[in-house]
């Protein structure tokens, strides 16, 4: 009995620890697809530099982990809105083979830019001293740096939950997702709107990939190692939904890890068949988008 | 007739001028190992080693004779990249020796061309037990998991650590690790009380470790390949809290390769492994070679595959040496597996010439802190000229 309810602990909390991290990285990936219909499957590349920025700025720069996590999310949220000027408003409403193209290029770019800046090596993360060793609740230890990325990704969940429901920005974001041709008739700049709402999920995936680098390392590899992942978040979720993909985070971040604890060796074959089911169930996510 | 062997002959002197200025012949060396990749720290290594060992001694060759190093990056564990790189080595660049391997599935897709061509290869890591069996020209100068691990079971038994947990990176040197412990541990009287394997390319050890935590066994047995993994299960050991919990910690030298515990911090701290090389060693020979190593490349700290390296290239001089650098691939294969020094920096080494593969010390280390600050691999044990224990419990048939 004991031992069942220390690994339900363990897997709830290594599980949500790396839902956060899921969540706030494929969340802006939803809101590009539900709310301008392009598949961009560069996405991981944000939260890539967004990692690289943190670590980078920390080592070179020397700078404390909060502003060295600024600095990334502001960087890289300014890159995402060039790129959404130049590059990406081009596909909206247009041929899905296109927008794969773009983005796969996009990828190979980002891959080959990686390597030529920062080398082939995994980047060494070091969380804050404040943050680094454990912390004791209730008679159990936990990695500090793990209950923090808890309370934060729910902190930041709260927040996002809340500008989308309650602020003017979100109302036009979820006009504009439910449909954008009656929002433009109403006097909804479309355009803007949707380079602001770039700019913030590009943000998001940067602040993840920034927070969650313990987890999942940085390395040249990352847009295309955890596409598959964030992809699958965005498909069990409902594209375009902003609550679906937490959901199907929460699932695949404890299913995940509950694999790893029990049986690491047959891990993603059943996370893989779960998401197939899954989908077989709810061809359009678990919460689609209006 | 005869004018046309005249032809053939000058023919003949003419191809040996441009390869080689009048008068001096040059052997040519292929090195096949991993130059990129996030694989590569060792195998980088392993070309500092051999490259340091081949400038510092070519003055030590016959007169007239030279060294001609072809490096080949197999970029990781890729087998078929691995064996056209050496296809290509035997029959474009005519090599007479083949080294290098710093994984395993490279080295066994290389092992069968250098039984076609007749070119001895020298395996300077690669660390799988069978692998001396794929070739008749296969020699290695590393160690095998199974020698290493084997020591470190029977260490672990006798000195209280008879209840062991092991947990391996799930490829083939992970599962030799973790049948050597295992047989090492029981052969003295202790026992497993559970194993895990995890994915190699595994993003986050935490949920496996935590596992380890809640079963809570008395010592725990990892691997990891060494490199960039070593320090970040060893920082996941760390925030998870398994010392504080009151887990030992046992392991081979992969896990604390000298090159990487310098970005560690005071994690390791204490934790006992088993190895063939530590950088810390007082040898003579060995405070010769880091001196060397680090005037070479400054700021970096050799690890065992930068001495395999070193040593690799120590036995194809040797052979370059004893016969004026002409030699048949059967001279060659005759004095690189009769091999013998005392003056190794690892200690005295040995090839068995019935396997062709490496009899060493192994040696029982612990991570202390030297007067200057630094972590260091320290020995306080030695398991004296251990061979490979597998192929005596496989004998071949």
């Amino acid at each position: 009995m004991h031992q069942a309810v220390s690994a339900a602990i363990s897997i709830g909390f290594f599980g949500l620890a790396y839902a956060m991290v899921l969540y706030l990285i494929s969340v802006g990936l939803s809101v590009t697809l539900g709310l301008m219909g392009v598949v961009n499957l560069a996405h991981g590349a944000f939260a890539m530099f967004g990692g690289y920025a943190v670590t980078e700025l920390m080592a070179r720069a020397g700078l404390p982990f909060w502003a060295a996590l600024t600095g990334g999310v502001v960087l890289v949220a300014a890159g995402g809105a060039v790129l959404e000027r130049v590059l990406y408003r081009r596909l909206y409403g247009g041929d899905e083979l296109d927008q794969v193209l773009l983005t796969i290029g996009l990828v190979f770019i980002s891959l080959a830019a990686a390597r030529f800046g920062f080398g082939t090596l995994d980047q060494v993360f070091h969380p804050p001293a404040a943050l680094a060793g454990t912390i004791t609740i209730a008679g159990r230890s936990f990695p500090t740096y793990r209950s923090f990325l808890i309370l934060c990704g729910a902190g930041l969940v709260a927040l996002l939950w809340l500008a989308v429901d309650r602020t003017r920005f979100g109302a036009m974001l979820r006009a504009a997702v439910d449909n954008p041709r009656m929002a433009e008739a109403v006097g909804i700049d479309t355009g803007r709107l949707f380079a602001i709402s770039f700019a913030l999920g590009s943000g998001l995936a940067a602040l993840g990939g920034g927070l969650g680098a313990e987890i999942l390392p940085i390395s040249p590899a990352y847009p295309v190692q955890y596409l598959v992942d964030f992809l699958t978040v965005v498909a069990v979720g409902g594209a375009g939904s902003i609550r679906g993909p937490f959901l199907a985070a929460l699932l695949l971040g404890i299913s995940q890890t509950a694999f790893l604890y029990f049986w690491p060796a047959a891990g993603s074959f059943f996370i893989d068949a779960l998401t197939l089911g899954l989908l077989m169930w709810r061809p359009r996510g678990l919460v689609p988008a209006a | 007739m005869r004018r046309f062997a005249t032809m053939l002959a000058a023919a003949g002197a003419a191809l040996g001028l441009t390869l080689a200025p009048a008068g001096a012949k040059t052997i040519r060396i292929g090195i096949i190992t991993t130059y990129s990749g996030p694989l590569a720290p060792p195998g980088i290594s392993m070309d500092r080693g051999l490259t340091l060992y081949a400038k510092l001694h070519a003055k030590d060759l016959p007169k007239g004779v030279k060294v001609s190093i072809i490096r080949r990056d197999d970029t990781g564990i890729a087998p078929a990249t691995a064996k056209r790189l050496a296809q290509e080595l035997v029959t474009r660049d005519h090599v007479q020796f083949l080294a290098g391997s710093v994984y395993s599935p490279d080295a066994l897709a290389i092992a069968p061309l250098a039984t076609e061509a007749k070119v001895p290869f020298v395996v300077m890591n690669a660390a799988a037990a069978d692998l001396v069996r794929k070739s008749p020209y296969v020699v290695r100068d590393s160690f095998t998991l199974w020698q290493v691990a084997m020591p470190m079971g029977e260490w672990a038994a006798k000195h209280g650590m008879g209840d062991a947990y092991t947990a391996v990176s799930d490829y083939a040197p992970g599962w030799d690790a973790e049948g050597g412990f295992i047989a090492g541990i029981k052969a003295a009287g202790g026992k497993i009380v559970g194993s895990v394997r995890f994915p190699l390319n595994n993003p986050d050890f935490a949920p496996v470790l935590q596992r380890i935590k809640d079963l809570h066994p008395h010592t725990l047995f990892i691997f990891v390949p060494g490199g960039p993994q070593s320090t970040q299960m060893m920082k996941t050991f760390n925030a998870l809290g398994l010392a504080k919990a009151g887990i030992h910690l046992v392991t081979t030298q992969d896990l604390l390769i000298d090159s990487e515990l310098p970005k560690m911090g005071n994690i390791p701290l204490g934790v006992v492994s088993s190895g063939t090389y530590q950088e810390a060693s007082p040898r003579p020979a060995n405070r010769a070679f880091v001196a060397a190593f680090q005037k070479a490349y400054p700021g970096s700290v050799p690890d065992f595959p930068a001495m395999q390296g070193w040593d690799g290239m120590a036995m194809i001089f040797r052979v370059i040496r004893q016969t004026g650098g002409k030699f048949t691939p059967a001279q060659a294969m005759d004095i690189l597996s009769h091999y013998s020094t005392t003056n190794s920096p690892r200690g005295p080494f040995h090839i068995d010439p019935a396997t062709r593969d490496v009899v060493e010390n192994v040696y029982i280390r612990r991570v202390e802190k030297l007067k200057n600050g630094q972590l260091a691999n320290v020995r306080f044990d030695t398991f004296p000229m251990v061979s490979d224990p597998w192929a005596k419990m496989h004998p071949q048939k």
